[in-house]
């Protein structure tokens, strides 16, 4: 296990005051909020910032992460000092409204299962959620809801189909402590999904305390990229390349769909950039979309005498100026 | 919960999944109070005349889960999280037309 230096990844003094760190902490928060950054390792660092600001800002867990020293370094192998279980009560915290299936090994051995805050760091408002106390059990409340990504391929998302996932789903203990519940779950993908559409799982996200109803579970879906196809939206593209005398005089060629290929005609003095539309033939659904082939002219390249020959006709006989609008 | 191998069938969160107030105040575990809050600052927009015939679309649910995210987070409230969902929404759209443009002009 590594060790996690929390002070580097807030970027503040190891005598930072509470509001520095505040301060430390939304500006990265905002910064790679997997909502709102596109930043390729956003989700990652969004969960270590998480992790260091829980840490830090509970002043407990702070005095006990700052007894570990100062002379650790990041990505140090670690290990809890002998006698550290126990010498802290960090338990019976119940779920924070992040959820402790984010936080690191390092952070476990650290604080345990138990060592989560009621709260996310602003408070109840995100995560307050109905239910009642009273009867046997105690409190009752519906469970938290889980958030997941989903990969799949172009092929997948135009068929749908079945995905075997494996989850770790966070679940109270009955002494209150926080366990994760390794699940297997077929997902049934429908046919026609888009890239960033997401899929809600109703009733398969956490147990709710008391016995309460489970919450659900969303996957949002990225759709892998494709070596030729490209979604956008319910729409496919494809650059499709064209022999010059197929542009030229026109034909009929092989165009590749997801559905299988179709024949599409390529009428006489097609020019490159061209857009041709094959309706229909996109990704399914209730609008279904359209594939739209861009036509790209590829010269081929001489190689004999007789071939440099065809070239050296074509320019006598054409009287072709491709610049002949640029003034020159 | 033991394994699940039948497969669970999923609810594509798209404009033709259709929700009412008390079917979202389930999926969401959120009292109405709230959801009534989160129309009136427009990060739900449901279609329909009265709060009975209300109906909001499954990217309601994905609006509202963000909010959530938004709010527990970064300790945004309900106006501000109004604002960056459209300002969010806004960002993907120029994304996508850079992606695009880019594409184009680089190929």
């Amino acid at each position: 296990m590594e060790y996690k230096d929390y002070y580097e990844i807030l970027g503040v003094a190891r005598d930072a005051g509470k509001d520095e760190i505040k301060r430390a902490y939304r500006k990265l928060a905002h910064r790679y909020h997997p909502d709102v950054s596109k930043e390729p390792d956003a989700e990652k660092r969004f969960k270590e910032v998480k992790e260091a600001y829980e840490v830090l800002s509970d002043p407990e867990k702070r005095q006990a992460y700052d007894q570990l020293g100062s002379d650790w370094q990041a990505g140090q192998s670690f290990e809890p000092p002998p006698g550290w279980e126990g010498s802290f009560d960090f338990g019976g915290g119940g779920f924070t409204g992040f959820g402790p299936e984010e936080f690191s090994d390092f952070f476990e051995s650290l604080f345990g299962g138990g060592g989560f805050r009621q709260q996310g760091p602003f408070g109840a408002a995100g995560g307050t959620r109905t239910g009642t106390w009273g009867g046997p059990g105690g409190f009752t409340g519906r469970g938290e809801d889980q958030h997941g990504q989903l990969e799949i391929s172009l092929e997948e998302a135009y068929q749908g189909g079945e995905r075997r996932l494996q989850l770790a789903v966070p679940e109270l203990d009955p002494q209150g402590g926080v366990t994760q519940r390794p699940r297997t779950l077929n997902v049934r993908i429908p046919a026609g999904i888009r890239d960033g559409q997401q899929i809600r799982l109703a009733g398969q996200g956490s147990a709710g305390p008391g016995g309460g109803p489970r919450g659900d579970l969303y996957l949002a879906v990225h759709i892998k990229p494709h070596p030729f196809f490209r979604p956008e939206g319910p729409d496919i593209y494809l650059h499709l390349p064209v022999a010059p005398w197929e542009a030229a005089l026109g034909s009929s060629v092989r165009v590749p769909t997801l559905g299988g290929p179709v024949n599409l005609t390529i009428p006489a003095g097609a020019q490159s950039g061209q857009k041709m539309r094959l309706k229909g033939r996109g990704l399914p659904g209730s609008h279904p979309g359209d594939q739209y082939v861009i036509l790209q002219i590829k010269v081929p390249k001489p190689e004999t005498e007789e071939q440099k020959d065809l070239y050296r006709q074509l320019a006598q006989t054409m009287a072709f100026d491709p610049r002949a609008n640029l003034g020159t | 919960m033991a394994e699940n191998p039948e497969p669970v069938p999923g609810i594509l969160l798209d404009e033709t999944t259709v929700y009412t107030l008390g079917e979202l105040g389930r999926a969401s575990g959120l009292d109405a109070e709230r959801l009534l809050r989160m129309v009136e600052v427009g990060i739900l927009d449901p279609v329909g005349g009265s709060e009975r015939r209300w109906r909001f679309s499954g990217r309601s649910v994905v609006r509202l889960q963000t909010t959530l995210r938004l709010q527990r987070d970064l300790g945004i409230n309900l106006e501000g999280a109004a604002l960056a969902l459209d300002l969010i929404d806004e960002l993907a759209e120029l994304r996508q037309r850079t992606d695009r443009l880019e594409r184009q002009l680089f190929g």
